[in-house]
């Protein structure tokens, strides 16, 4: 692509919200037919910048420039008319109509106020995908189509509308591996046909991959711009965090003492009354953490489940320090030495509505400093809550604010904070650093690893085999709801352990001895 | 976008403090005007069918009829105060089940079981020396009122079943007992038709003007006491958990099955102490056919206060004056008192329908009525 015109220019732009300066002065320019990266922590004011462009907020200063000309945008519908399409990270669709229909969702008064002419939007739907590479059936229901194609389906519905610029809001959360190469390959084609690109993202690799330019965005300001070949994913990580970042966490040996977990026999069934958890025997000893790899749905949600008092085990024993706890409730379970970060954060770890401050003492709201009798402590409550905030670097404007207006990774801190900081004894840990940047995963896990070094027995399940790797003294590959291996987590490699988790160890010559 | 500097300082009522009060509170007011503004419309439109011609000052005779009969003088804001009172109750009995995501329909049966257990045992107390046949009566009351708020609590924590069918289904049989308790056991001999006994000493006494018994106090109270529950104990923090995110709070260590009968028991107990009240400063004895609107009315008190206790205070309030100047309205202005009917029916279509107020008056969203997310949400679903 030859150097050609911005097609979009954003100069200056500045939004404050109370306690906190959003974006500052931020310039960003956007070429024809290119793929521009915005990387930024959690929280960095990517998102705000975008909802800027798309008209769903209002700068309070800066301006806009497409094709060069100043314009106002002031909502999705003036942003769309300019062009502008937006796909976000949780998809805008209706799962029980169909990709044409959902496509054709608020455009269908267009061309004819009364009738829908179906056949022409499905004739350009196939058209569209066949452009750019894919083969879609424009009559399949929504439901009925993987994550990937959905995702499709949102850059198709942007293409039907003609637009010329496309944002993707870290589109890559939600895919597997292939499907990212997948989605990565239309991505191209459509940079290639002149379309131009917004991808944001805190994942380095990708983004080095995939951008022709990147722009970096810290504590919204921007800090660099880079091309991928002239640059690294250590230099990207300083570059966004501000400081030099240990992309993997050292940690020394662990000194096991006591048996802190014992786990015999343990069989759990899923909501649907399925077997999931199927005898799994286990021992976590104080001061090692023991990382459970696996495929998701091979029944590790309900191991955890199990273990931490959200499901009644059918079978088995759990013992904690010696003591028998099977079928304990949460807050027993929790008053004997546990924590837990879920992995659901926003089915189980947070009430969404509720202040952080609430949340953050979520699972110890009743005790003193913060209840006295069943009177709630207002003070103790906001000074726990600004302790941690500070301490976890949670960026939020105050403790006040209801939890859902922080970003994915914020919650995550937040939570993480919260059960750390309960002195516990064994801590489990579900998918800890989910959609988190890497300066707050890697803050995570030296969390973790001091907790080990200070005599905390974990138990680690995730979904990233690196985290497993990272963190774990001891791995354990569950599959089908049975751990078919458990391996030393300084020898374990990668291929070995992918491979367990994959085919559960069938070939004998991977198998070794379960604890 | 050009420089934006220059923009509009925000107006004083939407900042700080005062500025969370108006996120709240704009929708409702709002839909408050607008219904008085619908009503209006009505009378005018009402005003061509009786005179043939548009009477355009009838609105403004009616209205200012209506504010005198229901503030215009010592007996009316005495009046005020009285109908307000059971709206105050329920409301709140209505709103502290909101705020655990449950919609008790049933205020009428817990409130008509406590209407007939205060009424038998007060009367069976009568000549009893003065507070004990009160107390008792109204502890009769709550317990009648809690007992029969606790019975769909517990179907729902024990069997998932929802309390929206059990509650109307409990409101029938409430009204068929207490026609056997009144009819049976409570009957009182000598009269021509179907009642409770004389209160004698266990009527509440008259404490202001002429009708303001005592009872009036326990809503004062109650507003500020149910305020302090939900927002200042752990116990609150819990209810409002369960309502909030089911699953979190199961996780957090709390009992949401315990939770839910602890929350629909109190939410009858206030129904009770309405119905209560209403026998022992108000009508004195209980007949079979009672007829009260209180477990709807409430329900509008609730929504329009946004299930917070001040809110109801001040929708109980309101929806008190308008019946309480209705009669003046009628007899000045020949609007039938149903038009108060109309005005709170349609407060609440325009709650229900808030992004209509939204875009009228230029509020900025600030999420929906969370409410009526438990109004409107689906059926089923084991708690806990």
């Amino acid at each position: 692509m030859a150097e050609s015109a911005s097609v979009l220019e954003m100069r200056g732009i500045t939004k404050r919200y109370p306690g906190v300066l959003a974006n500052d002065a931020i310039d960003l320019d956007l070429r024809k037919g290119e793929i521009h990266a915005l990387l930024g922590e959690n929280g960095a004011g990517k998102s705000t910048l975008m909802n800027i462009l798309y008209g769903l907020a209002v700068p309070d200063e800066g301006s806009i420039l497409i094709d060069g000309q100043p314009v106002d945008i002031l909502g999705p519908h003036d942003a769309i008319d300019r062009g502008i399409s937006m796909v976000h990270q949780h998809f805008m669709l209706v799962p029980v109509l169909t990709v044409a229909e959902n496509i054709l969702l608020g455009e269908e008064t267009m061309a004819n106020p009364i009738f829908i002419d179906r056949n022409e939007a499905r004739r350009r739907i196939v058209a569209l995908g066949r452009q750019f590479g894919f083969e879609i059936d424009p009559d399949a229901k929504i439901e009925n189509l993987s994550v990937g194609w959905q995702q499709r389906v949102e850059i198709l519905k942007a293409l039907y509308r003609k637009a010329r610029i496309l944002v993707l809001d870290e589109p890559t959360a939600v895919l597997t591996p292939q499907e990212t190469e997948e989605i990565f390959a239309v991505l191209r084609r459509l940079a290639a046909e002149g379309h131009s690109i917004i991808f944001i993202s805190h994942k380095l690799y990708e983004v080095l991959e995939i951008a022709d330019r990147i722009t970096v965005i810290r504590r919204g300001r921007v800090v660099g711009q880079r091309v991928p070949s002239e640059t690294n994913e250590d230099d990207l990580a300083e570059l966004m965090v501000g400081r030099n970042v240990q992309l993997t966490v050292d940690r020394g040996e662990s000194h096991p003492g006591d048996v802190i977990l014992s786990v015999k026999g343990l069989r759990a069934k899923d909501n649907r009354g399925r077997e999931v958890v199927s005898g799994i025997d286990l021992e976590i000893r104080a001061g090692e953490t023991l990382g459970i790899a696996g495929v998701a749905g091979n029944g590790q949600a309900e191991l955890v489940e199990a273990l931490t008092g959200l499901r009644k085990p059918t079978d088995g024993t759990v013992t904690m320090g010696g003591v028998d706890v099977t079928g304990w409730r949460p807050r027993q379970l929790y008053e004997s030495g546990l924590a837990h970060v879920p992995g659901d954060r926003h089915r189980w770890a947070m009430i969404m509505s509720f202040p952080l401050e609430d949340n953050l003492v979520l699972t110890s709201y009743y005790k003193p400093p913060f209840a006295r009798g069943t009177v709630r402590q207002d003070d103790a409550i906001e000074a726990r809550a600004t302790d941690l905030i500070d301490r976890y670097d949670i960026r939020t404007p105050s403790a006040m604010v209801a939890a859902d207006t922080l970003s994915g990774g914020n919650q995550q801190k937040a939570v993480v904070a919260r059960e750390f900081s309960r002195d516990p004894t064994l801590l489990v840990l579900d998918q800890p650093t989910r959609g988190l940047d890497v300066g707050s995963v890697e803050f995570i896990h030296r969390r973790a690893i001091e907790m080990r070094d200070a005599g905390v027995a974990i138990l680690l399940v995730s979904a990233e085999l690196d985290e497993i790797l990272e963190l774990s003294d001891r791995i354990a590959v569950m599959y089908r709801g049975e751990l078919v291996a458990t391996l030393d987590g300084r020898g374990a490699n990668k291929e070995e352990v992918g491979l367990l988790m994959a085919t559960g160890g069938r070939d004998p010559e991977a198998r070794t001895v379960a604890s | 976008m050009t420089a934006t500097g220059d923009r509009p300082a925000v107006p004083f009522w939407r900042r700080g403090r005062l500025g969370r009060v108006w996120n709240i509170a704009a929708v409702p007011v709002a839909s408050v005007f607008l219904a008085l503004a619908v009503a209006a419309l009505i009378i005018l439109g009402s005003s061509i069918i009786t005179t043939g011609s548009v009477d355009w000052g009838l609105p403004f005779v009616a209205y200012s009829a209506l504010l005198q009969g229901a503030l215009g003088s010592p007996t009316g804001i005495f009046n005020t105060i009285l109908q307000a009172t059971p709206l105050v109750l329920g409301g709140l009995a209505v709103g502290i089940g909101f705020k655990a995501g449950l919609f008790n329909i049933g205020g009428y049966g817990q409130f008509l079981l406590g209407a007939t257990a205060a009424a038998g045992v007060g009367a069976a107390l009568a000549t009893a020396p003065a507070p004990i046949g009160m107390i008792a009566a109204l502890a009769a009351g709550m317990l009648a009122g809690a007992a029969w708020g606790w019975i769909p609590g517990a179907l729902k924590a024990w069997s998932g079943a929802h309390e929206v069918v059990t509650t109307i289904m409990l409101n029938s049989i409430a009204s068929s007992l207490i026609g056997f308790l009144i009819l049976g056991p409570l009957l009182a001999p000598g009269f021509s038709f179907g009642r409770t006994g004389d209160l004698g000493n266990s009527a509440l006494p008259i404490i202001l003007g002429g009708n303001i018994h005592l009872g009036v106090l326990f809503a004062v109270a109650a507003v500020p006491a149910v305020w302090w529950l939900l927002y200042r104990s752990t116990l609150g923090f819990e209810i409002r958990s369960v309502g909030a995110n089911p699953s979190a709070a199961r996780y957090a260590g709390m009992r949401p099955a315990f939770l839910i009968m602890l929350t629909m028991s109190l939410s009858g107990l206030l129904f009770g102490i309405a119905g209560a009240t209403e026998i022992l400063g108000v009508s004195h004895f209980m007949i079979p056919s009672y007829g009260t609107s209180i477990g709807f009315d409430a329900i509008a008190v609730a929504l329009l206060g946004r299930s917070h206790p001040f809110g109801i205070a001040a929708a109980a309030l309101l929806f008190g004056a308008l019946r309480a100047g209705a009669g003046l309205m009628q007899v000045l202005a020949s609007i039938p008192v149903e038009i108060v009917d109309v005005i709170q029916a349609v407060i609440l279509l325009f709650l229900a329908a808030d992004i209509v107020v939204r875009r009228l008056f230029r509020i900025r969203a600030a999420g929906g009525i969370a409410d009526l997310k438990t109004v409107t949400s689906s059926y089923g679903g084991r708690a806990g």
